[in-house]
C-alpha cells in the first residue's frame, strides 16, 4: 500500500528520516505559565509540533443542565489552530477534535480529582499551533503541566507518546512523514510514568507481539516525557526548597 | 513495617509526588493516601507537623471557610438579601439580617440605601454548606462597606505571606507608602491613597516571590531601606510562611490566618 508522494523509504541503515535512531525522541521542549491571563498554562513541543494549553477553575459551569451536584465536571477542549498545518484547516469544532477532546477529557478525569467542588468546571482548552503529527500527545503533555501550574488537584501528571510501526519496524514519537505514510499510528498515556494507562488509541494492523513491544517502547517514552515535566514545573520555582 | 518520610519541610513538591511511606504517617490538605504511600495532590511547598503531611499550593482558587474575613463585590439584589460575588467558584448570599443592625421594613425601603450593586464590602463568612451555598455576615468588628479606592486580585494561597507574621508585611507596606490597605483571605485587595501604584508594584513583587524566603528584607529594601527598627517584621525561624510562632509551630495556617488579617485592617 502505497501512497502518493511517499518517500520509498522510511528507514534507512536504522536512521529515520530526520536523522533520529528508532528510539529517540523529536526535541522535546515544554514550559509553565505561557499565558497570563489564563489560571494556569503550560506548552509542549515535540520537534515542530507544538501545543499550548490553558486551564480555568474550578469555576462556575456554564451550561447548568451539566453541571454535577457533588462533584466538578472536567471538560478538555481540543482545537487545531488555522495556521498549524500546510493546508488551512477551518477554525472551530471539528469531528476529529470533538473526539479527541473526548478521549482526553477521558484520561484525565482518572487523574483530576473533582470532589470538593460540587456544580463547578474545570475548563482545559488544548491549542495546537504547529501541528506535524502527535499533536493529541503534545496536548496532553501540555494539559497536565497546566493543570499543575492552575492548582487544580490531581494523583498524578499525565504523560504520553505516539509509538508506530513504519516499514514494518517499531519507532518511538511518529514524526510526520511517518505518520502520513507509515503502517501504524499508536499514542499512548499513562500515570506518572508507570503502567497504568489512561488512554490508547491506534490505527493500523500489528500483530500481538508487534503489539506488546510498542507498549512496553511506549511506557519507556512517557517515562521520560514525565521526567521533562516534572523538570519543568521544578525549574518554575527555582526547585528552591528553602530548608 | 518501617514508617519513613521523603520530603523536608518547605520542599517543591509536584502532584503525585511520594511525600511519606509507611502509615505512620497522615495526609493533611494536598496530600492522599494511595495504598501504602502519601502522595502530594498539588504543586506546592510541602508543610511538615508532627505526622501530618500538608502541601501548600502556589495557585488555586479560594475555596470558602466559615470565619474567613473576604473582601466581596454586590452583583445582584434580591427582596431580601444580596447576591456577593467572592472571587470562588460560587457566589455568596448576604440576608439583610446579616447585613443590617436596625430593622427595616422590607415594603418601604430600598434596599440599595445600604449596600448597591458594585459595591465593595468587607464581609466575614458565616456558613459553607456541603453543596457550596455560601451566606455572609456583617456581624464582625471588622465588616464594613469599603468606600473609594480600588481592588485587585493576588493569589488566595499566597495572602498569609502577604500579610506576614502578625501582619508586619502589610504594616510594613502601609506604613511606607501610606496607603489604606485591606487584604481579604479570597485574595481581593482593596487600596485607597495617594501613591497607590508603588503598593500596588510591592504587592505583585510579593505575589512573585512569595515561595522564596528572606521576602521581608527584599520588601523592606524596595520601599526605601530600613529606616525604622522592626523586630517583629524579622522573619519566622520555623516556617514563614504559615505566620505563626515557635511555640504554636507550623501547620496551623487556617487558625493563624484569621488573626492575621486583623493586622490587614485599615490603618489609620
Amino acid at each position: 500500500m502505497s501512497k502518493v508522494g511517499a518517500p520509498e523509504k522510511l528507514i534507512i541503515d536504522g536512521k529515520r528520516l530526520d536523522g533520529r535512531g528508532l528510539e529517540d525522541f523529536r526535541k522535546m521542549d515544554a514550559d509553565v505559565h505561557v499565558l497570563k491571563h489564563a489560571q494556569g498554562s503550560g506548552m509542549f513541543s515535540f520537534g515542530a509540533t507544538k501545543s499550548v494549553v490553558g486551564v480555568f477553575g474550578p469555576r462556575t459551569f456554564h451550561p447548568r443542565r451539566l453541571q454535577k451536584p457533588k462533584e466538578a465536571t472536567l471538560r478538555c477542549k481540543y482545537f487545531m489552530a488555522p495556521f498549524s498545518t500546510e493546508d488551512r484547516i477551518r477554525p472551530g469544532h471539528s469531528r476529529r477534535g470533538t473526539e479527541i477532546s473526548k478521549v482526553i477529557t477521558e484520561a484525565f478525569s482518572s487523574v483530576v480529582i473533582v470532589e470538593g467542588f460540587p456544580k463547578s468546571g474545570i475548563d482545559v482548552f488544548i491549542d495546537i499551533v504547529q501541528a506535524s503529527a502527535s499533536t493529541r500527545c503534545a496536548g496532553i503533555n501540555a494539559a497536565a503541566i497546566a493543570l499543575a501550574d492552575a492548582g487544580v488537584e490531581m494523583k498524578d501528571l499525565i504523560s504520553s507518546v505516539a509509538v508506530g510501526k513504519v516499514d514494518d519496524t517499531i519507532v518511538l514519537d511518529v514524526g510526520k512523514a511517518e505518520d502520513n505514510y507509515g503502517q501504524v499510528d499508536f499514542a499512548v498515556s499513562t500515570i506518572g510514568g508507570s503502567d497504568k494507562f489512561v488512554h490508547m488509541q491506534m490505527d493500523g494492523v500489528v500483530s500481538r507481539e508487534e503489539f506488546s513491544k510498542m507498549l512496553s517502547l511506549a511506557v519507556k517514552g512517557c517515562k521520560q516525557v514525565y521526567e521533562k515535566q516534572k523538570e519543568v514545573l521544578r525549574k518554575k520555582y527555582g526547585g528552591e526548597s528553602n530548608e | 513495617m518501617e514508617s519513613e518520610i521523603l520530603v523536608k519541610q518547605r520542599q517543591v513538591v509536584l502532584p503525585g509526588d511520594v511525600m511519606a511511606k509507611g502509615i505512620d504517617y497522615l495526609p493533611g490538605s494536598g496530600c492522599y493516601r494511595d495504598g501504602d504511600e502519601v502522595k502530594s495532590k498539588l504543586l506546592g511547598l510541602v508543610k511538615l507537623k508532627d505526622r501530618f503531611l500538608g502541601v501548600v499550593p502556589f495557585s488555586g482558587i479560594y475555596n470558602p471557610r466559615s470565619g474567613d474575613g473576604i473582601i466581596a463585590t454586590v452583583t445582584d439584589l434580591q427582596n431580601a438579601f444580596w447576591i456577593l460575588n467572592i472571587n470562588s467558584p460560587y457566589d455568596a448570599i448576604l440576608q439583610i439580617s446579616e447585613g443590617v443592625e436596625e430593622f427595616v421594613d422590607l415594603k418601604r425601603t430600598d434596599i440599595t440605601r445600604y449596600f448597591d450593586v458594585g459595591d465593595v464590602i468587607y464581609v466575614k463568612v458565616l456558613n459553607v454548606a456541603k453543596s457550596k451555598s455560601i451566606t455572609l455576615t456583617m456581624n464582625d468588628h471588622r465588616a464594613k462597606k469599603l468606600i473609594g479606592g480600588m481592588t485587585l486580585k493576588f493569589t488566595p494561597s499566597k495572602v498569609p505571606r502577604l500579610i506576614g507574621k502578625q501582619g508586619s508585611m502589610i504594616e510594613l507596606i502601609k506604613k511606607r507608602t501610606g496607603c489604606q490597605i485591606i487584604v481579604g483571605q479570597n485574595g481581593i485587595v482593596w487600596l485607597k491613597g495617594d501613591d497607590v501604584s508603588k503598593a500596588i508594584e510591592v504587592i505583585r513583587m510579593i505575589e512573585k516571590e512569595a515561595h522564596t524566603s528572606g521576602l521581608t528584607d527584599r520588601v523592606t529594601e524596595f520601599l526605601g531601606g530600613k529606616d525604622v527598627p522592626e523586630e517583629e517584621i524579622s522573619d519566622c525561624e520555623c516556617d514563614e510562611e504559615c505566620d505563626c510562632t515557635e511555640e504554636e509551630n507550623c501547620g496551623c495556617l487556617d487558625e493563624k490566618v484569621e488573626e492575621n488579617t486583623e493586622g490587614g485592617d485599615v490603618h489609620e
